[in-house]
């Protein structure tokens, strides 16, 4: 069997008495769509957090393409492949949705240390820039200001943005938060479409999304991992529909 | 926004007008009227270059006279050893050539902008402020006890820097000369901020963590961007002692760098053009002020009072106010 492209071995984080993360092992295959799920306050935000290199785990470590990401700023482990979007849009309100694509091809074509052509002009930045945008569903919008878009639209630019990355695992933070339901279709099917193209976590609240996309679903509670398998197993486990899905409201 | 015809045209007016002006003093006889524009066109490249990590990089830097006194010292000190023919540290001559000594001050300015940079750019927000701050003030009384350069008195330059073909005594020829400087910093700061570089400087503002998020390193570039703003304060500085002929210590005094950051603001911040007017302003009104018998002491306070109005109700400073007005007629 093939190595898997992200393995989370054994993570341990406790912010004073409480474990956020509880001796957590968790694999993510080539191409795979892994679902993370689990109540608010299971730790899903720390585990985002350990695998993008904002927080340090106590103990475990994360492997990815085999490599030990060990101590890597987040800007390394982006180029090495690992994006992200956030749960709560971080953009650049003040600049144009295109704009913002731009600025992460631009970032993957290495440095920045480039000081007099206008960067606005360069057609290999907008270009590129502008298939991300339509492939999200924004090319209408390119040239607005981020601050004059849309909740939902945000979430596209969120997802466009870390499309530009070309990564080879996009880690999506809670993409359906806050959209209304033909939003929520709309995205759906934008990482449907995504399948099999990019590597995906998919860290989610909404159960029809996760049981439409995911391959595989892990789910958390209290930091721990209480279930993991195919979603159709998930679905019927006792366990789980006892710590999660029975409250009905989820 | 877009440039409008409205604001190229009035760029042009003043240009003209910039242009005019030595002509313009001379046949009023009034050439005081020159040394106090480039006073304020001096100031106006300080400003500028703060803009850089002030207004697009959103850096609150409360250390950038440290910059600009390093850079009028520099000019002074080479000036003092071509005058007594002693090496400095054994090893560097003095020098009274312009082209010179003002490359050195930016030299100088780059040099130690790159070392507080290092250290200071671990931090952010206010503290980054304080840390600024302290090592601006901790220059200040290091030149403060040099007493071969003045100590507190600090120390006249006799005479301008030579350059070939330019009498740069001649106050019209000094005047043309830094207007040209501060037109090539405007243009090369409008390069700049719309460059990759510029994009990313701009992005930090808006959101670090975004940019850390898109495999940007911020810290290569804020540091980046933090030496050349020191270049530009010491360009400044070092006119400024050539124009004033003299350099102490209180160029590097903590209020100096807060009179460049209420240039930057009043003006509006991230605009480049914002902060010249800015200097303009501020050195304006204090000299308008000063002449005024018995407001002379408190014209700090009216002009305290004028910033207090700008921030509350001038969104973007004097040139967001400005280009508001002058774009209502070109695009709605």
């Amino acid at each position: 069997m093939a190595e898997p492209l992200l393995r989370a071995i054994d993570l341990v984080k406790a912010f004073g008495g409480l474990m956020a993360t509880d001796h957590l092992s968790l694999d993510v295959g080539e191409g795979e769509v892994h679902a993370l799920i689990g109540p608010n306050g299971a730790g899903k935000t720390t585990i985002v957090g350990q695998l993008v290199g904002e927080l340090r785990p106590d103990s475990g470590r994360i492997e990815f393409a085999g490599e030990d990401l060990g101590a890597l700023s987040p800007p390394a482990r982006l180029l090495r492949g690992l994006a992200r979007t956030f749960q709560i849009s971080q953009l650049l309100l003040d600049d144009t949705a295109a704009d913002n694509v731009a600025l992460a091809v631009q970032a993957r074509a290495g440095h920045s240390f480039r000081f007099w052509r206008d960067a606005r002009a360069d057609p290999r930045l907008r270009d590129e820039a502008r298939r991300h945008l339509v492939d999200v569903g924004l090319g209408a919008v390119a040239d607005r200001r981020a601050a004059d878009l849309s909740h939902g639209q945000h979430k596209q630019l969120e997802l466009a943005v870390a499309l530009a990355s070309r990564p080879r695992l996009l880690l999506l933070d809670e993409p359906m938060a806050g959209l209304g339901p033909t939003e929520t279709q709309a995205m759906i099917g934008l990482l449907a479409g995504l399948k099999g193209r990019v590597t995906m976590l998919l860290i989610e609240h909404d159960m029809e999304a996760v049981f439409a996309l995911a391959d595989l679903v892990t789910v958390l509670a209290s930091g721990r991992l209480i279930a993991s398998g195919p979603p159709a197993r998930i679905r019927d486990d006792p366990l789980v529909r006892d710590a999660y899905l029975g409250d009905g409201d989820a | 926004m877009a440039e409008t015809r409205a604001l190229r045209a009035l760029g042009l007016i003043v240009l003209v007008a910039l242009l005019a002006l030595p002509a313009v003093a001379h046949f009023a006889k009034d050439p005081a009227w020159i040394s106090l524009v480039t006073r304020m066109l001096i100031y106006a490249i300080a400003a500028v270059s703060l803009d850089l990590i002030l207004g697009y990089g959103g850096l609150a830097c409360f250390g950038h006279a440290a910059f600009y006194g390093l850079g009028g010292y520099t000019v002074a000190i080479l000036f003092h050893h071509a005058r007594s023919s002693e090496v400095l540290w054994g090893l560097i001559p003095g020098s009274t050539q312009f082209l010179v000594t003002v490359p050195a001050a930016m030299l100088v300015g780059g040099v130690v902008a790159a070392a507080i940079g290092a250290l200071s750019l671990r931090t952010a927000g206010v503290q980054f402020l304080m840390i600024t701050l302290a090592f601006a003030q901790m220059l200040f009384f290091l030149f403060s006890s040099i007493a071969t350069y003045g100590g507190n008195d600090g120390m006249t330059v006799r005479r301008r820097n030579e350059m070939p073909g330019l009498d740069l005594r001649d106050d019209t020829v000094f005047y043309y000369l830094v207007l040209a400087l501060l037109l090539l910093a405007l243009w090369a700061g409008r390069r700049l901020v719309r460059s990759r570089f510029g994009m990313v400087i701009g992005g930090i503002r808006q959101n670090e963590r975004r940019m850390a998020a898109i495999g940007i390193d911020t810290y290569r570039y804020k540091l980046a961007a933090f030496v050349i703003a020191g270049m530009g304060g010491a360009l400044a500085g070092a006119l400024m002692v050539n124009h004033a002929r003299f350099v102490s210590p209180d160029m590097m005094h903590w209020t100096k760098s807060g009179e460049f950051m209420v240039m930057v603001i009043l003006g509006g911040a991230a605009s480049l053009i914002g902060p010249v007017l800015g200097a303009v302003t501020l050195v304006g009104l204090e000299d308008l002020l000063g002449q005024i018998p018995k407001w002379g002491e408190h014209r700090m306070f009216a002009i305290g009072a004028i910033l207090v109005l700008v921030v509350l109700f001038g969104k973007g400073g004097l040139w967001g106010w400005i280009a508001r007005r002058l774009s209502r007629g070109g695009d709605g």
